[in-house]
Order: structure tokens, then C-alpha cells, then sequence
């Protein structure tokens, strides 16, 4: 039952990564996006996640309820030594799903618009950040149960450049995945080429923050590459992704678009595996080597038992609809919304 | 500010802000259901205005919830994390479950709010009721947990170890069902209340006078009826509370000594030094009843309960008093109401109903804070009741004064502008739903 749940976990990760990652991204779209093409890049979001941006977030919850019911003592761990960029990152969320429902839903469109604008874009940008600097900060080594000053308990858990790094890496992700999400959901030719420039801008990003964050690990003693390289799972993965990536953007250049999606969405989660797999079960590395593991600090049997099989009857209820919902808004995407 | 009271005013502000926006995410797809089933079956058009107009304000109260619902599930562990260590594992079940809850609720409002004219009408129909009776079906869980901290359950506390965890007895503690009925009731009469008072102040005012008298009609026959139930209910807790929770009843009710036949307390200002009430009414005899059911049965007091276990006893006495006044008055209200439904039609029309309707627009959310103030205040100074004091679960982290300042500010600027935007819905109603053919 405990890998039930670790599944479970695990799979929500990935899934707010893929799902939620895309809807920050659209937001960080909008951030790099002249101000002429801003609309287009708003009305072609908006008719594609209208209806499951609120679902998509909810990974995050479902993520969340998991760590704390069922590996308590490495979800109050985090909530202390990470308590600043936890804040940050929920400030974020606030401001961001907040300008995004008002922008859609106030009555009278005039000036407010530009301000809802601003804030959704902005937290786009912040919240994955943050994101990624909190699971940066997780396996870096920099928590420290011991610390005994403010600053080294409470600041330098999260700020120091491998973190920092991963966040920028994070945010380039989702403005990757969002580019090429939106590929698919363009009417014409223009449009097209506009997200295909945006994925290849972020595609690079990626590639930058992603050696950032190799040059981060390698000076603050970090083996990542040992993590990423040393075993067959992680070169597979890595080996795999890049060809995948290849892959893409030939069939982009030849305009087929079926397979962009799954593809692009195949490369992240392979870039989670290679970075879960060599550690697991630790997902927190303290300083001075000690660690928290999935493991070992589980809750006990009747709660994971419980846990497991409440994730499991909830699955049943949800993943149908949740496929139908977005099998129906795909077939038949959102034209007029905006009258309703 | 002290690091600790800090935590405790971030998660009271964070909770009273959340409940208002869960009460309405709770209760309006059932006013929505009911106008959309009319229109379906009468095929007036002023009711499908009305369930459009409706669902424009869930949206903005769905998204606004559901975003200080995140916050919230972070900072149990921010704010209280040596509680959550314990806790967690114990208390979890119903937020597992309601994590599922959650899910279908924002799949099913997917469907419902971008659904119009694309599925097949009953189909569409029936997503708003499942938003709605998933949105009931989180708040019971959530509220079952809260229970727990008031009636612990499902565990043994053997020398500050918490063991033999039972995670389904701990979700059906003693204090579940008296909790989460007298909530359900509770998100029923306030939302009701706010969404009649303001239609009845549109009426008053003379416009879209059809669209806004069905609206009214609607919110206000769930919201009376709720309010009659209310007190009976109220009642049920209050027993309760007698049995689990003795010095929180005392707090309630200001008393002090344990005695025979104790009176009622109604109103007046309790003076904690000198252990007495000022300026009260007292009934007597009628707190014996209302705690165990018997006029001549003993009550026990404040004095009975050692010092440092005591709540803060003025809070918890004047929150108690505002809810049942509150309560009261909204069952008035109710009463003359049915009133007016069965024998006095002339009464629907005249201005000093709706008047009375449009003063009581706040009252349910008063009481519903107030309730909630109740239940909180009045279990201190224990996070679990007699097992983890509240001091004990706070984070070790100083300067929570300033994270407390922040979320206040962000707090209060979207209060501001959901009132905005709710005022601007309003006052669109008559060129967006409601055009003049
Ligand atoms: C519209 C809102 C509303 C109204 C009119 C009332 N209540 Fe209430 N009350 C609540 C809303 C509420 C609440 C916010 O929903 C609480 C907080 C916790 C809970 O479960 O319900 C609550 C708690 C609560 C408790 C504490 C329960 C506990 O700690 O376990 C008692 C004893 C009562 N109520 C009793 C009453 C009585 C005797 C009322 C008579 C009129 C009354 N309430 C009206
Ligand atoms: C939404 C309705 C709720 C409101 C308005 C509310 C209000 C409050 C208030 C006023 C306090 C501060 C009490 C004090 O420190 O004197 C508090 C504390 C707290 N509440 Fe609630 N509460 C609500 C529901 C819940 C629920 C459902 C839970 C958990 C499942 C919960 C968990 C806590 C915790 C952990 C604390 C901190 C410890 C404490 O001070 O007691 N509350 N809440
Ligand atoms: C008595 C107190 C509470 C009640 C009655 C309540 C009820 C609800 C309801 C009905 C919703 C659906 C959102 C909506 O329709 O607007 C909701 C959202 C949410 N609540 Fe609460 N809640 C309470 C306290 C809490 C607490 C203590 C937590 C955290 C531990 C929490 C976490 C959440 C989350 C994460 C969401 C967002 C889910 C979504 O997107 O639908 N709630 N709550």
C-alpha cells in the first residue's frame, strides 16, 4: 500500500509539472509576448484551458494532502525550514488564479483589465519559480535541522544558486510546455509560427538554465551528475529525451502537429524521473548528509492503508470525467465563450 | 506582535476569509440548480438570466475560494507544523477524501459553466448539481476534521506517543455529525440570507423587478427554511459541546459556578477577575435544560476547570451571544415570511418585508464567523483537546507578525475587489442578462 501511495504522489507531481506547467506557462507567454500579440496569445489560452484550468490545479492539492497525511514528518520539515518560499510561491498562486477568473469574469471590460494582466503574468512567472526553488532546495543538502541562526535556518535553506537555478529551469519548462500546447490549439499559419518561435525561445531557455543548474550543482558539491549519469535508468531517460526532442522539432518543421504534445510532455517526465530516480526514497537531503525518505518516514499501516485506498476509489471518480471533460472541449473547442 | 499570537490571528483571518467564499461555493449551485430546472421545464427566459448571472458570480467566488483552500492546506504546516506531524496521519482521512471531492467539483464546473448549448441540456443540468453536492460532501469532510480536534479519536496517547492509529474512527468522532450538520445548515442560512437581501434591495430600487423577484424568491425560501432549522439544530451541538467539552460550554455561556438549576445567561459583560456577569439577564434553570435537557441538572462551571485550561471566556461568550442573536432574529424574519407565503400575499409586495430582508442581508455571515469564533476561542488553549496544547504546535519560526501583515493586506485587497466586481455583476445585470426585448 505505501507504493500505492508513493504512485500516487509521484504521479500528481508529474501531472501538476505537465498540466499546471503549461497553464503557468501560458502566463509566462504573455510576459515575453509584444504587446500587439498579447491578445492572441490570451483569447487562443483562454479557449484552451478555460474549462480545466481549475482541474489542473488541483494536482497540487491532491500532492500536498498526500505529504502531509501520509509522510507527516516531511511535510512540517519542509513547512519550516522552507516557510519563506512557501509563502512566496502561495502569494503567487493567490494573485494568479484570482486575476485569471476576474479578467474573464468581471461584468464591465475598461482599465481593471490591464491590471488583472499584469498580476496574471507576473505570478506566472513567480509561482513556478518558486516552485522549483522549493524542490531545488529540497534535495541540495542546504536544509539544516540544526541551524541555530535565522539566516542559516530560515534563508539559506533556499538561497543559494542550485536552487535558484532550478526555479529559472522550472519556469522555462512551462513556458516550453505552454508553446507548444498552444501550437496545437492555432487556427492559421501565423499564429503557428508565433508558438513555434515561442518553443524554440524556450527551448533554449531550458537548455541555458539547465546547464546553470549542472555549473550550480557542480560548485556547491551537489552530485548531480552522478544523480543524472550514473545509472542506466537516468542515461535512458536523458538519451531518449533528447532524441525525442530531435524528433519534434523535425515533424514541427514538416507541420505535423499530432505528436507534439505527447512528446514534449514524454521529455518532462522523463527529466522528473532522472532526477527522482537515483534518490529515491529520500526526497529531502539534509545538510551533513541525513535525509528523509519515503520509507522510512511514512506514516503507520492503517493510515497508509487508508490513504491508499481513499486515492484509489478517488481515481476511479475522477480520471473518467476528468478524460471526458477534456476529450468533449477538444473535439469542440470554445469559440464565443467570452458571450456567455 | 508575539510570534504566537501571530500564527493564531493568520489562520483565524485565513479560515474566516475561506468559509465565506466555501459557504457560497456550497449553497449557490442549488439556488442555480433550482432557477435552471425552471427554465428547462417552463422555458421562461428570466430564469435562465438568472441561473447565467448566478454562475458569473460562483465563478468569481469558486476561483476565489479555491485559491485561499491552497493557501489554507499549506499553512496547517507553515503556521502549526508540530501539530500536523502528529495530527496529520490521524486526521487525514477526510481530507483524502475531500481531495477527491475537490476534483469533481472543478471537473463538474468545467462542465456546467462552459457547458451551455454544447451537451445535452439535462446532462448540463445535472454537472450543477454535482458541483454542488461535491462542494457539501468537502465541507462535511473538512469540518469532520475540525471535529476531530475538539473530540479526539482513533488513536491512543501512551506517554506522548500517539499510537494504534485509526484514521476512519477518528473521522467519525464523537463531534462529526452535530458539526457538520449544524455547518450545512449554517452555509445554507447565510448565503441564502446575503443572496435574498440583495435582489430585495434591487426590487426596492425598482429594477429588472421580474428578474430580481425570482431570484429573491429562491434564495429566500432556502434561506428561511435553514433558518427555522437552525436553532434546533444549534441545540443539538449545544448538548454536545455539554457532554465533550465542558469548560468551552462554561466559556459560552460566561459561568462560572458549578450549580444546580443553572440560569441561562442573556447578554451582559463577563468580569473574569471577579468571576461574575454584569448587566445580565438570567433565566433560570434554562442552561440546566439546554445543556442536558433537564431543568434541575447540574452544570458544571469554570471553576471546576483548572486555570491554565480555561479559554478566554468574554470572546467565546460574546461570540456565542451574537450567533444566537443573530440566529434568532433571521428565524423572525423566516416565520414572518412563511407567513406572508401562505396567508398574507400582500405582504411579498410591500417595501417593509423586503427592508427587513435587505437588514438582514449580514446577519448569516455574522453568525457563521461567530459560530466558527465559538467553536475555535472556546478550545483553547488546546489544538487537540486535552492532548497537544496550541502553543506547543507553533512553528519555531519567528517574525510570523509579518507574514501575518501580508496576507492580511492581500486578503483585505481582494475582499475590495470581489465586492467590486460583485457590485459591477449587479449592476450590469439589466444590459447583460436581463436586456429589455
Ligand atoms: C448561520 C449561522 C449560524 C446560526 C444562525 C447559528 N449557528 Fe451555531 N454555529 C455556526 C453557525 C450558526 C457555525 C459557524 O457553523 C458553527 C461553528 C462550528 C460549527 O460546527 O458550526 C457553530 C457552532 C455552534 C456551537 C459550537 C459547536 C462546537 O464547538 O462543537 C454551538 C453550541 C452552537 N453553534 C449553537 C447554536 C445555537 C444554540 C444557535 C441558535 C440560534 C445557533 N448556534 C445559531
Ligand atoms: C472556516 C471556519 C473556521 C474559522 C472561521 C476558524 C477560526 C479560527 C480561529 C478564530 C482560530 C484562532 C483561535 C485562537 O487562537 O484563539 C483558529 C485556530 C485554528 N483553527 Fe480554526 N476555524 C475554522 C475552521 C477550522 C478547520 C476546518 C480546521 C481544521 C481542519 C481548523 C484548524 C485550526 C487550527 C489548526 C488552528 C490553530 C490553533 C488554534 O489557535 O486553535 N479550523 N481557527
Ligand atoms: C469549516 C471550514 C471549511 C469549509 C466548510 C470548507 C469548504 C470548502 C468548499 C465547499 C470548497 C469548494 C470551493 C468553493 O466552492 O468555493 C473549499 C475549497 C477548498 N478548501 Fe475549504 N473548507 C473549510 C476549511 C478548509 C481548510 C481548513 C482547508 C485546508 C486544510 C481547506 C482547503 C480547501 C482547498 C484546498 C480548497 C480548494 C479546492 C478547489 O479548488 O475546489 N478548507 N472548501
Amino acid at each position: 500500500m505505501l507504493y500505492v501511495v508513493i504512485t500516487f504522489l509521484w504521479a500528481s507531481i508529474l501531472l501538476y509539472l505537465l498540466l499546471g506547467g503549461a497553464d503557468f506557462g501560458a502566463g509566462i507567454i504573455e510576459l515575453f509576448t509584444s504587446r500587439k500579440n498579447k491578445a492572441v496569445t490570451r483569447k487562443t489560452l483562454y479557449g484552451a484551458i478555460g474549462p480545466i484550468w481549475e482541474a489542473n490545479h488541483m494536482w497540487l492539492i491532491i500532492a500536498i494532502v498526500i505529504l502531509f497525511v501520509g509522510f507527516p514528518v516531511i511535510y512540517s520539515t519542509m513547512s519550516i525550514h522552507l516557510h519563506i518560499p512557501l509563502t512566496i510561491m502561495l502569494l503567487g498562486i493567490i494573485a494568479r488564479g484570482t486575476a485569471f477568473t476576474f479578467r474573464h469574469y468581471d461584468a464591465v471590460v475598461d482599465d481593471m483589465q490591464h491590471l488583472y494582466n499584469t498580476i496574471f503574468a507576473i505570478s506566472s512567472f513567480l509561482t513556478p519559480l518558486f516552485l522549483g526553488i522549493i524542490a531545488g532546495s529540497a534535495v541540495s543538502g542546504h536544509i539544516d535541522p540544526q541551524a541555530d541562526t535565522f539566516l542559516s535556518a530560515y534563508i539559506f535553506s533556499w538561497l543559494h544558486w542550485f536552487s535558484v537555478s532550478v526555479g529559472l529551469f522550472t519556469v522555462a519548462i512551462c513556458g516550453f510546455l505552454a508553446s507548444v500546447y498552444l501550437i496545437g490549439e492555432t487556427n492559421n499559419d501565423q499564429d503557428r509560427l508565433r508558438f513555434a518561435h515561442k518553443a524554440q525561445f524556450f527551448n533554449i531557455a531550458a537548455v541555458i538554465c539547465g546547464t546553470l543548474v549542472f555549473i550550480a550543482a557542480y560548485i556547491e558539491h551537489i552530485p548531480l551528475i552522478d544523480w543524472v549519469f550514473g545509472n542506466w535508468v537516468g542515461r535512458i531517460a536523458i538519451i531518449s529525451a533528447t532524441l525525442s526532442l530531435v524528433w519534434m522539432w523535425s515533424l514541427l518543421y514538416q507541420g505535423k502537429l499530432a505528436l507534439l504534445r505527447p512528446l514534449a510532455g514524454f521529455q518532462v517526465t522523463m527529466i522528473l524521473l532522472t532526477t527522482t530516480y537515483k534518490h529515491f526514497p529520500n526526497i529531502v537531503i539534509l545538510k551533513g548528509g541525513g535525509y528523509l525518505s519515503l520509507l522510512e518516514h511514512s506514516g503507520q499501516e492503517k493510515t497508509m492503508e487508508a490513504l491508499a485506498l481513499a486515492l484509489l476509489i478517488g481515481s476511479v471518480f475522477i480520471l473518467p470525467a476528468l478524460f471526458y471533460l477534456i476529450y468533449s472541449f477538444q473535439k469542440k473547442p470554445l469559440e464565443h465563450a467570452a458571450k456567455h | 506582535m508575539d510570534d504566537f499570537i501571530a500564527a493564531r490571528s493568520q489562520m483565524a483571518l485565513s479560515l474566516g476569509f475561506h468559509i465565506i467564499f466555501s459557504c457560497i461555493g456550497m449553497v449557490m449551485p442549488f439556488f442555480m440548480a433550482v432557477a435552471h430546472y425552471y427554465w428547462l421545464r417552463t422555458d421562461n427566459i428570466v430564469y435562465k438570466n438568472v441561473t447565467k448571472a448566478w454562475s458569473k458570480g460562483v465563478a468569481i467566488f469558486f476561483a476565489t475560494g479555491a485559491v485561499s483552500g491552497t493557501v489554507l492546506s499549506f499553512e496547517l504546516g507553515l503556521l502549526w507544523p508540530e501539530f500536523m506531524k502528529h495530527a496529520g496521519p490521524i486526521f487525514g482521512m477526510p481530507f483524502s477524501l475531500e481531495g477527491t471531492a475537490f476534483f469533481i467539483e472543478a471537473i463538474a464546473l468545467g462542465f456546467f459553466l462552459y457547458g451551455w448549448d454544447r451537451f445535452n441540456k439535462w446532462f448540463h443540468w445535472f454537472t450543477g448539481v454535482i458541483v454542488g453536492v461535491s462542494g457539501l460532501a468537502s465541507g462535511i469532510l473538512v469540518v469532520a476534521a475540525n471535529a476531530w480536534m475538539n473530540s479526539p479519536a482513533g488513536f491512543d496517547f501512551v506517554n506522548g506517543q500517539y499510537i494504534n492509529i485509526d484514521p476512519i474512527e477518528a473521522m467519525f468522532n464523537d463531534a462529526w455529525f452535530s458539526q457538520a450538520l449544524h455547518m450545512t445548515i449554517a452555509a445554507f442560512v447565510a448565503t441564502g440570507f446575503a443572496v435574498a437581501g440583495v435582489h430585495a434591495l434591487m426590487i426596492l430600487r425598482g429594477q429588472n423587478v421580474l428578474f430580481h423577484t425570482k431570484s429573491f424568491t429562491i434564495a429566500a425560501i432556502f434561506g428561511c427554511v435553514a433558518a427555522i432549522l437552525q436553532p434546533l439544530s444549534g441545540d443539538i451541538s449545544a448538548k454536545d459541546v455539554a457532554l465533550r467539552q465542558p469548560a468551552k460550554l462554561a466559556a459560552m455561556e460566561a459561568h462560572f459556578h458549578t450549580e444546580k438549576s443553572a440560569p441561562l445567561i442573556v447578554g451582559g459583560i463577563p468580569d473574569e477577575k471577579n468571576k461574575k456577569v454584569d448587566y445580565a439577564i438570567k433565566l433560570p434553570g434554562f442552561l440546566s435544560f439546554l445543556a442536558h435537557g433537564d431543568f434541575e441538572s447540574e452544570v458544571t462551571g469554570l471553576d471546576k476547570i483548572p486555570d491554565e485550561n480555561q479559554p478566554p471566556v468574554a470572546i467565546t461568550h460574546y461570540a456565542f451571544q451574537i450567533m444566537v442573536g443573530m440566529g434568532m432574529a433571521m428565524m423572525l424574519v423566516a416565520i414572518l415570511y412563511f407567513l406572508a407565503l401562505w396567508k398574507k400575499k400582500n405582504w411579498l409586495t410591500s417595501p417593509w418585508l423586503l427592508k427587513l430582508f435587505v437588514a438582514a442581508t449580514p446577519l448569516g455571515f455574522i453568525a457563521v464567523e461567530a459560530g466558527w469564533t465559538v467553536t475555535e476561542v472556546g478550545r483553547q488553549p488546546w489544538i487537540i483537546h486535552n492532548v497537544m496544547r496550541t502553543a506547543d504546535a507553533v512553528t519555531p519560526m519567528p517574525g510570523i507578525a509579518y507574514s501575518f501583515y501580508l496576507f492580511s493586506a492581500v486578503y483585505v485587497s481582494l475582499a475590495i475587489i470581489v465586492i467590486f466586481m460583485l457590485y459591477r455583476q449587479i449592476k450590469m445585470v439589466g444590459t447583460l442578462y436581463d436586456k429589455p426585448e
